[in-house]
Formats: structure tokens, C-alpha cells, sequence
């Protein structure tokens, strides 16, 4: 490897065998190590981010209830939203890609060790200065979006906004650099032999996202700093009572927020990628398809800001285009879906633990895609925005879609990160329990929303089936509860007494799976060749290696 | 493209979106401007259009810097400080600018163009004043003799070449907006 700052590291790292424990973790720039701090960092704040969700379920289980006030509560759905998105599922994405990429390109770490040391801390603080808010005189209550004027000094009574400004700016600033080091890592550390149509699909999508992440961060950055001058410097940005224009913080929020749904789902997309086409047993079906389609999700992203602001009223033509580029962008998405599906199909399946959260996301996330495009129809989103049903899409691409896809890749590469295997049987139950509480929880939710119930209300009158149907969503998120710690519980009963792992428990074929369970500090003593897509497979079939089939298709 | 540079390349990529949108903030409230101070009114063209020339110039002592020291040449030391001096000149321009505009009641809470003009400027100055920082540790280690010329330094100088010449860039097209644009 040409990585001279990598090599020093490991040189000084054999020198010194004693330097194990807390200080390799929280001075280490390996890869590896800053991966899993990265998920555990996620993991921590999942509980977090739970907790508000069920105090959320708890207020509105009943009408009429008391358990928070109304400002607690502003304070509690803006923060679930806030650390789900921000301190969750960007940093396990981030932490799944800063291990497994290295790994699947055959490098001995990233392109930039110490930056990504940088991304890593500089996101966790991020998130800790936005927990700080709690005892600095309360959390940010505006939403996860802060629209002004609700973000402004005049209409928010402590300083949660504020700390929410920096804590994000923060996270953009990890994520950013996070991004650059994967992009580089995947252009310029590639084995020989690995050209960039032979890169994995989980390669190829993280190296779209992070081109994503280099034009949306930037956005939300802007936005920030001009919110932040108005909130600090009495400026008036945003406050249409001075002149300012409240409708160009939505702009630039969702001109970023909405590449940012696409950042959280396309690594989502890149582990369903790696894991149906292994448990199927087959390659992927229509690779290019998949790996091109990424490329026009990417591109589509930036043309469908104004469909999160119908309700606004910014005339005809407006509706119209971006009506049309939000439908049209669910084509590509529903290319991939097809990808997955035709590569199931005839596949010999084997329905582990990470393929049944595979199965469950690809049609979790179709429900999701299509309640979104059915917010693409102007007067259908006049009628249900911001009310339940839209709660309702959310989760259904963000937790149905990225956490159950997430999942899959925890219960893929826990035995690469681990060297033991997670227990199939219990998770089997942890599969069954998020699947059932998932459903639960937010199926119903689609019905409130079409009867009327607006979301972020703090509680709502005892009108017919309202009650019925918010108890069973409140069930539902206890059940999800349970199924948390049956996962803990997995996790923490596999570190001990899982079985061994091996090299590669799955028959899988990408490079990560040619070292040893857990990877020594340097990756690879030897890289095996690359002659195609799966080089393993080539390794172990040599007689139906996958150049071979090709030529003789005469393709 | 080395690693450096390509990781700085896309970094400019993303600082270049960022500096879209500031500009897209401030050319929004040019067209609706509201009352209090504007460009018109408050800033004095001719004189930052000369300090302007003085930032220009540095991207030329920049491009020789890294001319004579590719060609392993001493005069790259010289010009590192000719470039320095450049940036510097440009930066004090700037305070003295902000400090007028301030001593004349023009802060950012006062109009929509004082906040976006203070975001716009005062962020390019920032990148200004971090690439002069970028520029000292090279000169140091130029002066000092470490600075040898590996592929792997010399993709450091050209990271950081890269870097100023996308700050210098990005104020042709600050200046011409914010302060042509202004008396057109």
C-alpha cells in the first residue's frame, strides 16, 4: 500500500503489543476501530432517540392525557427526529461504510486515516453539544426542520435552536469529511484488477452518496450560519415581519433535506445490494442497472426539494414540476426494487437472520415508496400533509426502508467485525418482534393521518376510533422496545458465547470475506486476485468462475 | 490526480456549492432589498477593488511558488512570502473594511444586505485567512529545508496551491456581485 501514514501506524502498533484497551480506541485512526465507535456512538443514541419516541407514544396513547407538557413535548418529537436522522442512521451508515469499504476494495485502510478519526469525533461531539440543550435550558423545540419564523429568537424561548444550529454543524462537518475520505478511498486505493465496473454495488452506491453528501451538506451549512446569524446578531434573514422571507429557509432546508433522505437510503440500498444477491446465491440481476439507477436517484434529488412545501402555495407551475420530478424519480427506485426481486427469484434462497430484515425492506420500503408518491399528487399532499399518514410514510422508508436494511448489514458483517456468529435463533425472534411492533406502530398511523390527525399535536380529543387507533400504535411501540433488547441481548450473549465466525460464514464473495474474523490490524496479508465481480467465487469455482460463464455466453 | 489533491478537489467542490448559496442569499434580498443601508449606500468599490489586486496577485506568486519549486529552484521561499504578503494585504483590507462599515453603524442586524454582505464576505474572509495559514506551514517548512520533493510532498504543495487559487476564484465572482453589480 502506498499509505505511508497507515504503514508507520502499524509498524509502531506491532512495536508496542501493550498498547491495548481504552486509549487504542480513543486515540486510533484505524478503520476498523473508528467503524465500530461509530456504530456503538449510533447505538447510544438510538436509545436516546427511542426513549423520546416511546414518551411521545405514552403522551398519545390516550386523549387528553398529561404524562409531558405541551413544550416538553415540542421538545421530544424535535429531538427524536433530529438524533434518529442525524446522531443514528447517518452514523451507523457511516460507521458500516468506514469498515466494510476498506475491506471490499482490498485496501489497508481508508485514504486518509486521521481524518477519519476527525469525521468520527467531530460528529460525536456534534451530538453531545445537542444533548447538552437538555440542561442548558432545554432542547430545541422547533421540529427536525426548525421552519422560521418558529427557529427565531422571537418564538422560541431558550436556546435549543441554537445548540441545535451547532450541533448539526458539527455533524454536517463529520460527515462531509467522512464522505470525501470514502470517495477517495474507493478512486484511488482500489486492488489492480478492480476496475470501477467489477466494484461492488456497496462500493459503488456509498461512492454516489458521498458525491451526494459534497453538494447537500454545503446546503444545509449555508442555511445554518444565516440562521444562526439571526438568531445571535439580531439579523432578519428569515423573519418576514423585517423583510426577511421565511420561505427561503424551507428552500435551502429541504434543498438539502431532501438529497438527505436519498444519503440516509442509498447506503441502505447499497447492504440490500450485498446481501440478497449472497443469500440468493446468485449475482446481482442487471448490475449496471442498479449501479446507473443510483446515478440518476443522485442526480434527481436536487430537482424534488419544492414537493415537501405544496402546502406553501408557490403557484401552478411550481406543483406541476416538481409533482412530475417526484414521480419520476420513484423510477429509478423502482428499478432497483426489480433488480432484487428478479434476483431472488429462482435463487436458492437461505433465509438467515440479515435475509428475512433484507426481504422485510424490500417491501417495507415499497409501502414507504408508494405513500410518497402519493404525496406527489398536489391535492392529495393538500389534504394530508403534516398529519399522520405522512408520520406514517416516514418511517415506513426511514425505519421499514434504512434500519431494517441496517440490520441486515449488522447481522452480515457482525461475524467479519466480531469473529463470532450472532445467534440465528434469537435472531430470529429480534426479526419477528421489529416486523410485528413496526407494523403496529405506524400501519394505523396511515388511517389517522387520513382521518384528520395532524402530526405533533401533544394530545387530541376522544373522537371516534382515535383513541383505538393510537393505543394500538403506542402497543406497537413498546413491542419495537422489546425487540431492542432481545437485539442487545443477542449482541451481548454472541460477543461472549456466539459461534466462530471463520473467514467467510456466508459462501460470500467480496474481498472483506478473504481475511480472517476479526481483520488484523493491516486488512490482508495477501489480496486474492480480481478477475470479476466476485472474486471469491472465482477462487473457489474456478471451473464456473464468472469470466469463464461470460465468454461462454458469448457476451 | 493524487490522493491529496483529488480529496481537496472535492472539498472545493462542496465549499464552492456553500458559497453558491451564501450568494444566492445575498442576490435574493439585492432584489428585495428592504430598508436600511445597501451595497449602494455603504461600500466603496474602488478602494476594495484595489485590495482586490493585491489578492489576484497572490494566485500568480502562488503559480510561480510552485513553478520554482517543482523546478527545485530557491526562489520558491521567496515567492511563498511575496504570496503571503499579497494575502495579507488583502486580509487587512478587509478589517479596515469592516471596521469603517462598523464605526458608520453598518453591522449585520441592520439590513438584509449588512447580514448577507457580513455572511458572504466575512466566510470568504475566513477561507482566506486559513489558506494563508496553509501557506505559512509550506513557507516554514520551505525556509527551515524539510520541505523535500516526494511525490507525496509535493502533492501537499499542490493541495495547497489548489486551495488558494479556488479562494482567489471564488472572490472575482464575490467582487463582481456584491460590488460591480452594485453601482451597474
Amino acid at each position: 500500500m502506498s499509505d505511508i501514514a497507515a504503514s508507520d501506524r502499524i509498524a509502531e502498533l506491532e512495536a508496542n503489543p501493550e498498547r491495548i484497551g481504552f486509549l487504542s480506541w480513543v486515540a486510533s485512526v484505524d478503520h476498523k476501530q473508528i467503524g465500530i465507535m461509530y456504530m456503538l456512538s449510533a447505538l447510544f443514541f438510538f436509545g436516546l432517540g427511542g426513549l423520546e419516541a416511546l414518551i411521545i407514544r405514552a403522551q398519545l396513547a390516550m386523549p387528553g392525557n398529561h404524562i409531558v407538557t405541551p413544550d416538553t413535548f415540542n421538545q421530544l418529537f424535535s429531538m427524536h427526529g433530529t438524533t434518529m436522522i442525524f446522531l443514528v442512521v447517518m452514523p451507523v451508515l457511516a460507521g458500516l461504510t468506514a469498515y466494510v469499504i476498506p475491506l471490499m476494495v482490498g485496501a489497508r485502510d481508508v485514504a486518509f486515516p486521521r481524518l477519519n478519526a476527525f469525521s468520527f469525533w467531530v460528529q460525536l461531539f456534534g451530538g453531545v453539544l445537542l444533548y447538552f440543550s437538555f440542561v442548558a435550558g432545554g432542547a430545541p423545540n422547533a421540529g427536525w426542520f426548525s421552519y422560521a419564523p418558529l427557529s427565531e429568537p422571537a418564538y422560541s424561548f431558550n436556546n435549543g435552536v441554537t445548540y441545535w444550529i451547532l450541533g448539526l454543524a458539527g455533524v454536517g462537518v463529520g460527515s462531509l469529511a467522512g464522505a470525501i475520505n470514502m470517495a477517495v478511498t474507493i478512486l484511488k486505493l482500489r486492488v489492480p484488477g478492480m476496475t470501477i465496473r467489477r466494484l461492488p454495488l456497496f462500493c459503488w452506491m456509498t461512492l454516489v452518496n458521498s458525491f451526494l453528501m459534497i453538494f447537500a451538506l454545503p446546503v444545509i451549512n449555508a442555511a445554518l450560519v444565516l440562521l444562526l446569524a439571526d438568531r445571535l446578531l439580531n439579523a432578519h434573514i428569515f423573519t418576514p415581519a423585517f423583510g426577511g422571507s421565511a420561505i427561503l429557509w424551507q428552500h435551502y432546508f429541504w434543498g438539502f433535506g431532501h438529497p438527505e433522505v436519498y444519503i440516509m437510503i442509498l447506503p441502505a440500498f447499497a447492504i440490500i445490494s450485498e446481501v440478497i444477491p449472497v443469500f440468493a446465491g446468485k449475482p446481482i440481476y442487471g448490475y449496471e442497472f442498479v449501479a446507473g439507477s443510483t446515478v440518476a436517484i443522485a442526480f434527481m434529488s436536487f430537482a424534488v426539494w419544492a414537493h415537501h412545501m405544496f402546502a406553501v402555495g408557490l403557484g401552478h407551475l411550481f406543483d406541476l414540476f416538481f409533482g412530475i420530478s417526484t414521480m419520476a424519480i420513484a423510477v429509478p427506485t423502482g428499478i432497483k426494487i426489480f433488480n432484487w426481486t428478479a434476483t431472488l427469484y429462482q435463487g436458492r434462497l437461505r433465509f438467515t437472520t440479515a435475509m428475512k430484515f433484507a426481504v422485510a425492506f424490500i417491501v417495507m420500503f415499497t409501502i414507504g415508496g408508494l405513500s410518497g408518491v402519493s404525496f406527489a399528487v398536489v391535492p392529495l399532499d393538500w389534504q394530508l400533509t403534516d398529519t399522520y399518514y405522512l408520520v406514517a410514510h416516514l418511517h415506513y422508508v426511514l425505519f421499514g426502508g434504512a434500519i431494517f436494511a441496517i440490520f441486515a448489514g449488522i447481522y452480515y458483517w457482525f461475524p467479519k467485525m466480531s469473529g463470532r456468529m450472532l445467534d440465528e435463533r434469537v435472531g430470529n425472534w429480534h426479526f419477528w418482534i421489529t416486523f410485528i411492533g413496526f407494523n403496529l406502530t405506524f400501519l394505523v398511523q396511515h388511517l389517522l393521518g387520513m382521518m384528520g390527525m395532524p402530526r405533533r399535536v401533544f394530545t387530541y380529543p376522544d373522537w371516534p376510533w382515535w383513541m383505538t387507533l393510537n393505543m394500538i400504535s403506542t402497543i406497537g411501540a413498546f413491542v419495537l422496545l422489546i425487540s431492542v433488547i432481545v437485539f442487545l441481548w443477542n449482541i451481548v450473549s454472541s460477543l461472549n458465547h456466539g459461534e466462530i465466525a471463520g473467514d467467510n460464514p456466508w459462501d460470500a464473495w467480496t474481498l472483506e470475506w478473504a481475511t480472517s474474523s476479526p481483520p488484523p490490524v493491516e486488512n490482508f496479508d495477501l489480496v486474492p486476485p480480481v478477475h470479476g465481480r466476485r472474486p471469491l467465487w472465482d477462487l473457489k469455482h474456478p471451473e464456473r468462475a464468472d469470466e469463464l460463464v461470460a465468454a461462454a455466453a458469448g457476451k | 490526480m493524487s490522493k491529496s489533491k483529488l480529496a481537496v478537489s472535492l472539498f472545493i467542490l462542496s465549499e464552492a456549492n456553500f458559497f453558491a448559496l451564501l450568494i444566492i442569499a445575498y442576490l435574493y434580498f439585492h432584489a428585495y432589498p428592504g430598508e436600511g443601508p445597501t451595497a449602494a449606500t455603504s461600500l466603496n468599490a474602488y478602494r476594495t477593488g484595489i485590495f482586490s489586486i493585491f489578492l489576484f496577485a497572490s494566485s500568480a506568486t502562488m503559480m510561480l511558488a510552485s513553478r520554482s519549486y517543482r523546478a527545485k529552484s530557491s526562489a520558491a521561499f521567496g515567492w511563498l512570502i511575496a504570496t503571503l504578503v499579497l494575502g495579507g494585504i488583502f486580509l487587512f483590507g478587509q478589517v479596515r473594511e469592516y471596521m469603517e462599515l462598523y464605526a458608520s453603524g453598518v453591522t449585520a442586524n441592520r439590513s438584509l444586505f449588512a447580514t448577507t454582505f457580513f455572511t458572504l464576505t466575512g466566510f470568504h474572509g475566513l477561507h482566506v485567512a486559513v489558506g494563508l495559514l496553509a501557506i505559512a506551514a509550506i513557507t516554514i517548512l520551505t525556509g527551515v529545508g524539510t520541505l523535500g520533493t516526494s511525490a507525496r510532498e509535493a502533492d501537499a504543495f499542490g493541495s495547497v496551491e489548489i486551495y488558494w487559487h479556488f479562494v482567489d476564484g471564488v472572490w472575482v465572482v464575490i467582487f463582481t456581485i456584491v460590488y460591480l453589480w452594485a453601482f451597474l
